[in-house]
């Protein structure tokens, strides 16, 4: 392999400059912002703040409606994480097996992302958007899944393509049966896709969706699903609770800031990059 | 006063005149007369006879404040906030809740979700025939080319909790100047302030949105121009405005009460989809906001 290198110092150091600055300004600023005002008790009409140590966390631990609201999002993000990935994976499997009209048929498949916000219009006539808790937590799945499958597809697509000739022709010639070729062989060497793919579908389910969410309910959740995310904003931008909103975005960063870790050490460790 | 009342309104009911004549009733005085006579006739007239906005405005706040009941301990929260406590949990407003789940099992009444419009949009297509909803609606509603005429009056009553109905409560937002501006920028900020309170402005702002003028001398400029001879029901909010003091209707301090009002519309909606009961929900309510204006209290010291 060959060593490419920079002859002067500086130079590696000023072209990393930006993206630091974006981070430091966008990222570390702010968390450092959300830890400090959430040992605060903001007066919710304006007139100043209390320290209040720790209890805007004993707050959250405490309530029930907290931790229902927790409840929702993990089984949100479990539902919408393995619908987009496995649906978009099998599209891509099937999608890559068309010789003819490859190109037209994919596109249309990508199409989808375009009209994400009429999905919402296919559901049955007697689906209570809105009012049944039920029926909107389904339609949040359906429509989060929907948007993000297109996406999805894309990757597996260029992965499966990735994916050289003559390994697959190996596994033809080795065993006839479709299932288990995918199992054996295409399944393993999509995994880094995968892998990549499934952080992305955690953090777009945990956080992207704010706006499908914001969509259905109109501002207003009432008696309707939501998620971490969505509390984060109703409290501390509506309800004018700074503190106990920043400690609940402080309870999603460690909880993101886990998650990548466990990601990182435990399923990474599994794959080969080639 | 730290800031500049603006907008003001009050809720009021609305009704559509079409399905009023042909089911042969009037806009109901109080809560019996619509259960008992108004809602039955809309009903055979093929109207659902009710649908509100916003539950806890109408059916806890101004419900209080029109039966001259408490809305919270500690003088409604102007006494203090150590130890304040919502009374929305009480025997008249628990009944009330009681009914309306009846009311919407016999096809009287129809929730059609927490969001505003969800329920304007029903009547203005003409499927309910009365809807509760904000007097500062009132202009916007003609611009939205209705196939029926509408009017408005009071909001109803229970004649067996009161027999002397008092005003509502009158809720909107106020303008603030904000500090550290130098003196230039106060005094235009003045001037657009006075500019805003000129009769004319707020002649002109309360026909276009149908918000209560907040100075005297725009409601004396608009009698005196003939718009309530040619809209009489525009009138209605300030009339319900100003009718009876109680010693209950003179407003409410409570902290976080936006998160009290998250709390209420979400039991609400549950006692509405029969996820709940009324008891459950208001003693969840109660609880939820006791811990709301502790919080407030710690603010406060």
């Amino acid at each position: 392999m060959k060593h490419a290198g920079f002859t002067a110092r500086w130079l590696p150091i000023l072209l990393l400059v930006p993206q630091l600055l974006i981070i430091a300004i966008f990222f570390y600023w702010p968390a450092a912002h959300a830890v400090h005002s959430s040992l605060y008790l903001q007066d919710p009409f304006g007139f100043g703040s209390t320290y209040f140590g720790m209890d805007n966390y004993t707050d959250l631990a405490n309530s029930a409606k907290y931790m229902k609201v927790g409840r929702f999002t993990l089984i949100f993000t479990l539902l919408v994480t393995f619908f987009s990935l496995s649906l978009a994976r099998l599209l891509a499997v099937k999608a890559d097996g068309v010789i003819r009209g490859a190109k037209t048929y994919r596109t249309l498949l990508i199409w989808v992302y375009a009209v994400a916000p009429p999905v919402a219009g296919f559901i049955g006539c007697d689906f209570k958007l809105g009012v049944n808790f039920n029926d909107t937590a389904t339609a949040m799945v359906l429509v989060s899944v929907w948007k993000q499958v297109p996406v999805n597809f894309i990757f597996f697509l260029s992965g499966l393509q990735a994916i050289p000739k003559s390994v697959r022709e190996a596994a033809l010639i080795d065993n006839g049966s479709a299932t288990r070729r995918f199992w054996d062989v295409t399944f393993p060497l999509l995994a880094t896709t995968g892998f990549f793919l499934l952080i992305i579908n955690i953090t777009y389910s945990l956080f992207d969706t704010f706006g499908i969410i914001d969509t259905m309910v109109k501002g207003e959740p009432g008696n309707n699903p939501m998620t971490l995310v969505y509390k984060v904003y109703v409290d501390g931008f509506r309800g004018n609770d700074l503190g106990g909103s920043s400690a609940q975005s402080v309870v999603l960063m460690v909880l993101v800031l886990a998650l990548t870790v466990f990601q990182f050490r435990l399923i990474e460790r599994r794959i080969h990059y080639t | 006063m730290i800031g500049m009342p603006f907008i003001s309104s009050s809720p009021i009911m609305y009704f559509n005149v079409q399905a009023t004549e042909k089911a042969g009733v009037t806009a109901p005085k109080t809560r019996e007369e619509f259960q008992s006579v108004t809602a039955p006739a809309l009903k055979t007239a093929g109207y659902t006879a009710l649908a509100k906005s916003q539950l806890p405005w109408i059916f806890t706040k101004n419900f209080v404040s029109r039966h001259n009941l408490p809305f919270a301990t500690n003088n409604n929260g102007y006494d203090g906030t150590e130890g304040t406590k919502t009374q929305v949990n009480n025997y008249a407003i628990k009944a009330h809740f009681t009914a309306v789940t009846k009311w919407q099992k016999d096809g009287f009444f129809e929730w059609f979700g927490t969001g505003w419009s969800d329920n304007q949009t029903p009547f203005e297509e003409g499927k309910v025939a009365i809807w509760l909803g904000s007097s500062g609606s009132f202009g916007g509603l003609p611009k939205k080319d209705l196939s029926f005429d509408f009017s408005a009056t009071y909001l109803p009553y229970w004649e067996a909790v009161t027999t002397e109905p008092k005003q509502t409560f009158i809720g909107g937002a106020s303008l603030f100047a904000m500090a550290g501006h130098d003196a230039d920028e106060n005094k235009a900020t003045a001037a657009f302030f006075q500019f805003l309170t000129k009769p004319e402005t707020q002649y002109f702002w309360h026909q276009e949105t149908g918000y209560v003028p907040i100075t005297e001398a725009a409601y004396e400029m608009a009698k005196a121009d003939g718009y309530y001879d040619r809209a009489p029901a525009a009138e209605v909010g300030i009339q319900q405005l100003s009718l009876p003091v109680g010693e209950n209707t003179k407003g409410y301090r409570m902290g976080f009460y936006v998160q009290i009002r998250d709390v209420m519309n979400r039991e609400f909606g549950r006692i509405l989809t029969g996820e709940t009961t009324v008891e459950d929900s208001f003693a969840a309510i109660e609880t939820e906001a006791y811990a709301l204006l502790a919080k407030f209290a710690k603010t406060q010291k």
